[in-house]
C-alpha cells in the first residue's frame, strides 16, 4: 500500500462568533434553541425583505484574512448562489463568488513526523457567506428549523496540498487554534462552529497528477476526519488494486459507527448562476480602516512560541503547550513579568497546577481570579521560604476561590512557614515520644521511614513547618 | 368637489383647520369607491359582466375598516390639538405589492393569495407614521411583470378611467386609476421600468420614479432589484412632492437606501425655472425595435401628437425662463428595452426562487411523491404566465454558458445608456443640462386585449422611460393634454440623480402655465356621470 500517496484538500466552513447574524438583528447564536424561535422577516427570507451586512463580521472576516496571508480585496462584492433547498428559504444563498474578501493565502504547517519539516497548505479561497437552516426527516414529514439561517460564515479552501491524514489533522488543529486565538470563531467542531468537508484522492508516489476525488462530509470532529481520511484511502487504495475506478462519490461519516456511507454520486456540476447581489451595495474597504481593524493584531501562536523558546528558555513542550491558548500565553508572560525569576517556576507552576485547576472550573485564563500578580506573589513568597511548596499550592487554590490577595490568606489563616528550631524540636519529640515502633524500626535500619515521619510533623504542624529544617531535627534526634 | 377629488394638500389643510373630518374624508373615498370600482379583483372572477367592462377595478383589497378606525383616531389626535404628520388626511391607495401588517399581500398573484404580511413595508410605515389614510391595496401586474395590468391573477384586471375600454397601463395601474378615478388622493408605486410613469401616464396623473437609493425598498416585494424604484403617483405636482417627502430617505433596513438629507420638495416648488436647461433629444421621438424574425432593427417616430405635447411642454417652460436645447444626442437609448430584457429577467427568476410553497403562500394540493415535484407542482400551478416567461428566460441568460454572452454584455449597455446620461448632465459638458424633456410613452394607452401576450411589443411601450431604471437617474411624468382619442397624454422630464427638486419645480411651473388650457376641464370616464 505505501506505493500510494494520499492528496487531501480540506473545505472549512467556520462559524463567526458576532453576536448578531450577517444580514439581520438576530443573534448569531441560537445553540439548544427551540426551532424557528431566533429568526426575523429577514434571515427567514419573507417576500420584500433586504440584507444588511453587519460591519463585524467584516472585522472577523479581515482579521482571519490577515492571519491567512490573504490578500485583502479594498472592493469585494456579495453575489448570490442560486438553488432550491428547503432549508435555504430565499431560494439564493448570499455568498461571494469571484470577487471575494480575501485572495489567496496559506498557512505554513510544522509536522510532527518530520521533525523541523514544513507544509505550506495554500488557500484557494476565502469568502463571507450567510450560513442556511436545517432540515430533518421526522416519520413521513420533513422539518425546517430557520434558526440557523443567516448565521455569519467563512468558507475557506486549502488546494490539494495535504499529504496524509495526520496532516489534515494537524491543519485544523492549528486552524482551531488561530480562530480562537483571533476571537473570530469558537472553533467547536461538536457545536457546528467549525465545519471541514475533506476532498480525498491517491495517487502513486512520485506523480503529480491530480486523479478522481471523494468528498467526505459531516465529520465533527478532528479525531474522526483523520480516521474517515485514513478509512477513505484504505478504501481508494484496495479499489485501485482490485483494477476499479474511483468514482467521484460523496461519502457521509457516519458518527455512530465510524464509518463512511455513500451519500450520492456526484452529477455534473450543478449550476447556480450565479451574479452579484442586487440589495448590497459593493463592500469597500479603505487602507485607514483595514489598518485601524490590524491595529491590535496580536502576536500568532508560532511566533509567540519561537519567542518563549528563546526569551524564556522554555523546553519545546512548554513552549507549545503555553501558546496553545491565547489568554494562557498572555497570562504567563505577565505573570513572568511581575515576578522576575526564573521563568520555568512560573511554567511550571502553571501547566502542573493552574491548568487543571481551570480545567476543572471551566474558566479560561483571562477570567481566573488568581491573577498573573497573584501567581507571581505567591511563587515569591515561596522563594523567600515564607511558605513551603504544599502551602504554595494551597494557596493557588484559595485564592482562585476568594479571590483574596495571597499575603492576606497567609496572614489570616497564619500559614506561615515555622522555620522556628524550637518550634519543630518540641513537635519532633512528641511524634517520636508517640510511635515506639517505628523509632525502633528506623533504628534497627529503616531509614526510608524518615519521609514517614517528616509527615507526622507537617501534619502536626498544619503544614506550615519548613520540611526541610523538620528532616534535619528528625534524623539529628532518631540518630542519637 | 367632493372630498374625494380635493388635491391631498388642500384636504390636509382643510383637517388642519377643522374643516373637515377625516372620517368625511374616508367616507368620500369609499362612496368614490362603491361608485366607480366595481367588484375587487378576485381569483375566481368568472366571465365580465357588461357592468364590469365599465368600472375601474383597482382594488385587490380595500380596507375600509382600518381606514375608519385610523379617521377616528386620527379626528381624536386633531380634537386633542396633538401636532398632526405631514400626510394628515390624505387618503391614500398602495400597490399590493408591498408589506402591510396583517394585510393581504398579493403581488396580484395565485402564488401569494392567502399571504399576510407580518411586518410592514418602509414607506407604508412612514405614510401611516404622517397620519396619511390607507383606503386599500390596489392591482398590478402579477409581480410588476407587465405594462397594461391585464396580467394580473386578480381579474377583472383594472381599467383606464379615461376609458375603460383602455388598459390603464402597468405595472402601477391600480395606482393610477385610482388617483384618476378620485378613490384616493395619492398612491404609492413601483417603477423599474416605467412601471410608475406609463400607467400615470395614460391615466392623467402625476408619477414619479425617484432616484435608485432615494426611497427605501424594504418590504416591496422585489421584481428587478438593481431597477425597482417605489415612488409617488398623484394628481398634481404639489401631492405628488409631499408624498415623495414622507417616504424618501436612508433606511437601516435597505443597504441601497443613500445617506444623503432628503430636501424639501415642497419648499421649492414656486422657485421657478429661470436659466434652468432643457434638452430635446430626436432618440426619444422614435421607437426603435427588433424584427423578431430578422432581428433588424427597425423604427418607428411617434404620432405627432405626442411630439407636439413635448414642443408645447417646452415652449410653456421657455416663456418661463428655461432655455431650450434641441437635438441632444442619447444615441444608447435604442438598447435600453433589450438590455432590460436580460438584466430584470436575470433578478426575477433569482427573486422568485423563494416561492416554493414551503413556507408560505400557495402549495399545490396534489400528494407528492418527493420535494422536488412539490416544487414544480407548486410554481406550476401559482405562477401565472407572465413570471414563468420570465423564469424561463432568466434562468437562460443566467446559465453559466450564456451568462457572458448575454449577462455581462447587458450591463455593459446598461453603464452605456449611464453614460449617455452623464454625457448631458455634466456640468462641465457642453449640454450642462439640468433635465431631459421626452415623451413618456411612445402612444396614449392602448385597447384592452391588443398588445396583451405579446411581451416584446408590450416592452416598447416602456422604451423611454426605461433608461432612467438602467441609470437610476429620477424621471417623472406629468399629464401635458389629451390625444386626439380623448386620452392623456404625459411628458417625461429626466434629470441628473437626486434632481428631483428640479424637476418638481418646473413640473409645476408647467402645471401652473396650463391651468387655463382646455384639456384641463376634461374629466375621466367615469366620473362624467357622477353628481
Amino acid at each position: 500500500m505505501s506505493e500510494y500517496e494520499l492528496v487531501i484538500g480540506l473545505e472549512t466552513h467556520i462559524q463567526l462568533n458576532t453576536v448578531t447574524k450577517i444580514f439581520c438583528a438576530c443573534k448569531a447564536d441560537s445553540w439548544e434553541m427551540e426551532p424557528n424561535t431566533n429568526i426575523c422577516p429577514v434571515c427567514a427570507g419573507l417576500p420584500g425583505v433586504l440584507p444588511v451586512l453587519n460591519e463585524e463580521v467584516l472585522r472577523k472576516g479581515v482579521l482571519l484574512a490577515y492571519a491567512m496571508h490573504s490578500e485583502i480585496r479594498n472592493v469585494s462584492f456579495f453575489d448570490r448562489k442560486n438553488y432550491f433547498y428547503p432549508d435555504l428559504p430565499k431560494g439564493y444563498q448570499i455568498t461571494q463568488y469571484d470577487m471575494s474578501l480575501g485572495n489567496g493565502g496559506y498557512m505554513d504547517l510544522f509536522i510532527p513526523e518530520d521533525a523541523g519539516a514544513t507544509r505550506r497548505v495554500s488557500i484557494t479561497k476565502l469568502h463571507l457567506e450567510e450560513d442556511a437552516g436545517k432540515t430533518k426527516n421526522a416519520g413521513s414529514e420533513r422539518l425546517i428549523d430557520f434558526n440557523r439561517c443567516g448565521v455569519p460564515l467563512i468558507e475557506m479552501v486549502t488546494g490539494p496540498d495535504l499529504r496524509s491524514a495526520a496532516e489534515a489533522a494537524q491543519y485544523l488543529t492549528r486552524l482551531r487554534q488561530l480562530l480562537r486565538w483571533l476571537g473570530v470563531s469558537e472553533a467547536d467542531m461538536e457545536k457546528g462552529h467549525l465545519r471541514c468537508d475533506a476532498n480525498v484522492s491517491i495517487r502513486p508516489v512520485g506523480s503529480t497528477q491530480l486523479f478522481t476525488k471523494t468528498e467526505i462530509k459531516n465529520v465533527n470532529s478532528i479525531e474522526n476526519v483523520r480516521s474517515a481520511i485514513e478509512l477513505e484511502y484504505e478504501r481508494q487504495v484496495r479499489e485501485v488494486e482490485a483494477g476499479n475506478r474511483i468514482q467521484a462519490w460523496t461519502l457521509d461519516w457516519d458518527d455512530e459507527k465510524n464509518e463512511l456511507k455513500k451519500m450520492r454520486s456526484k452529477e455534473t456540476e450543478a449550476d447556480y448562476r450565479y451574479f452579484r447581489e442586487p440589495d448590497l451595495l459593493p463592500v469597500r474597504l479603505s487602507d485607514e480602516w483595514i489598518q485601524a481593524v490590524l491595529a491590535d493584531f496580536p502576536e500568532l501562536p508560532l511566533h509567540r512560541k519561537q519567542r518563549f523558546l528563546t526569551d524564556y528558555h522554555l523546553t519545546e513542550y512548554d513552549a507549545d503547550l503555553l501558546t496553545t491558548d491565547r489568554q494562557l500565553s498572555e497570562y504567563f508572560e505577565s505573570a513572568v513579568k511581575v515576578y522576575g525569576g526564573d521563568p520555568k517556576k512560573i511554567a511550571n507552576y502553571l501547566m502542573n497546577d493552574v491548568l487543571r485547576m481551570l480545567n476543572e472550573s471551566g474558566k479560561s485564563a483571562a477570567d481566573t481570579r488568581l491573577t498573573p500578580q497573584y501567581l507571581a506573589d505567591i511563587v515569591k513568597m515561596a522563594d523567600a521560604g515564607k511558605i513551603n511548596a504544599s502551602t504554595a499550592k494551597n494557596l493557588l487554590v484559595k485564592v482562585e476561590a476568594s479571590g483574596q490577595a495571597p499575603n492576606e490568606i497567609v496572614a489570616a489563616e497564619g500559614l506561615g512557614q515555622v522555620r522556628d528550631d524550637a518550634a519543630i524540636r518540641a513537635v519532633v519529640e512528641k511524634v517520636i515520644a508517640g510511635n515506639p515502633k517505628e523509632v525502633e524500626a528506623y533504628r534497627a535500619g529503616k531509614e526510608s521511614l524518615i519521609g514517614w515521619f517528616t509527615g507526622q510533623v507537617m501534619r502536626e504542624m498544619r503544614g506550615k513547618a519548613d520540611p526541610k529544617l523538620a528532616q534535619e531535627i528528625l534524623k539529628e534526634i532518631l540518630g542519637s | 368637489m367632493q372630498l374625494c377629488d380635493t388635491p391631498a394638500h388642500e384636504l390636509s389643510i382643510l383637517l388642519r383647520k377643522k374643516k373637515i373630518s377625516a372620517k368625511e374624508i374616508v367616507e368620500s373615498c369609499l362612496e368614490r369607491v362603491a361608485a366607480v370600482d366595481g367588484r375587487p379583483g378576485s381569483l375566481d372572477p368568472g366571465e365580465n359582466s357588461s357592468q364590469d367592462n365599465q368600472s375601474v377595478h383597482a382594488m385587490i383589497t380595500l380596507t375600509a375598516e382600518k381606514a375608519l378606525a385610523q379617521a377616528k383616531g386620527l379626528d381624536d389626535k386633531v380634537a386633542r390639538g396633538e401636532p398632526l404628520g405631514s400626510l394628515a388626511g390624505v387618503p391614500f391607495t398602495v400597490k399590493d405589492i408591498f408589506c402591510v401588517k396583517d394585510t393581504l399581500t398579493t403581488a396580484a398573484s395565485r402564488m401569494l393569495a392567502n399571504f399576510r404580511a407580518p411586518y410592514t413595508a418602509t414607506t407604508v410605515e412612514r405614510m401611516l407614521a404622517q397620519d396619511g389614510l390607507m383606503i386599500g391595496k390596489v392591482n398590478l401586474d402579477e409581480y410588476t411583470f407587465g405594462s397594461s395590468n391585464e396580467s394580473t391573477a386578480f381579474q377583472p384586471a383594472p381599467r383606464n378611467p379615461w376609458d375603460t375600454n383602455r388598459v390603464p397601463g402597468g405595472s402601477s395601474g391600480g395606482s393610477a386609476a385610482s388617483v384618476a378615478a378620485g378613490e384616493a388622493a395619492i398612491s404609492l408605486g413601483t417603477d423599474t421600468a416605467g412601471s410608475i410613469r406609463q400607467p400615470a401616464a395614460f391615466c392623467g396623473v402625476v408619477g414619479i420614479k425617484p432616484t435608485y437609493g432615494r426611497v427605501s425598498r424594504y418590504g416591496l416585494i422585489a421584481f428587478a432589484s438593481s431597477l425597482d424604484c417605489p415612488g409617488p403617483l398623484a394628481r398634481n405636482v404639489t401631492d405628488a412632492a409631499m408624498l415623495l417627502k414622507a417616504i424618501a430617505g436612508p433606511d437601516r433596513q435597505d443597504a441601497t437606501a443613500v445617506t444623503k438629507a432628503v430636501p424639501d420638495y415642497v419648499g421649492v416648488l414656486d422657485q421657478g425655472v429661470k436659466g434652468l436647461r432643457i434638452g430635446l433629444s430626436e432618440d426619444y421621438f422614435k421607437i426603435v425595435y427588433m424584427d423578431a424574425e430578422t432581428g433588424e432593427m427597425l423604427q418607428k417616430p411617434v404620432p405627432d401628437e405626442v411630439r407636439a405635447a413635448v414642443y408645447h411642454a417646452a415652449e410653456i417652460l421657455k416663456a418661463q425662463g428655461a432655455e431650450i436645447i434641441e437635438d441632444v444626442p442619447m444615441p444608447n437609448t435604442r438598447y435600453a428595452i433589450p438590455a432590460f430584457f436580460v438584466i430584470s429577467r436575470v433578478e426575477a427568476a433569482s427573486n422568485l426562487h423563494r416561492f416554493d410553497g414551503a413556507k408560505y403562500g400557495y402549495r399545490t394540493a396534489q400528494p407528492k411523491r418527493d420535494l422536488r415535484e412539490m416544487y414544480q407542482a407548486t410554481r406550476n400551478e401559482a405562477f401565472g404566465l407572465q413570471p414563468k416567461l420570465r423564469i424561463l428566460m432568466g434562468m437562460y441568460v443566467s446559465a453559466a454558458q450564456y451568462s457572458e454572452q448575454y449577462y455581462s454584455r447587458a450591463l455593459k449597455v446598461r453603464t452605456l445608456i449611464r453614460r449617455d446620461f452623464e454625457n448631458v448632465f455634466d456640468p462641465g459638458s457642453s449640454y450642462h443640462l439640468d433635465a431631459l424633456l421626452t415623451p413618456t410613452t411612445p402612444t396614449t394607452a392602448f385597447e384592452m386585449g391588443a398588445v396583451y401576450g405579446d411581451s416584446v411589443l408590450m416592452q416598447y411601450a416602456d422604451q423611454f422611460t426605461v433608461t432612467a431604471n438602467h441609470a437610476g437617474i429620477p424621471g417623472m411624468t406629468f399629464p401635458a393634454g389629451l390625444g386626439a382619442d380623448g386620452l392623456p397624454l404625459g411628458v417625461q422630464l429626466l434629470g441628473p440623480d437626486f434632481s428631483e427638486p428640479i424637476l418638481l419645480r418646473m413640473g409645476r411651473v408647467f402645471e401652473e402655465g396650463t391651468q387655463a388650457e382646455a384639456w384641463r376641464l376634461q374629466k375621466p370616464q367615469v366620473l362624467r356621470g357622477l353628481a
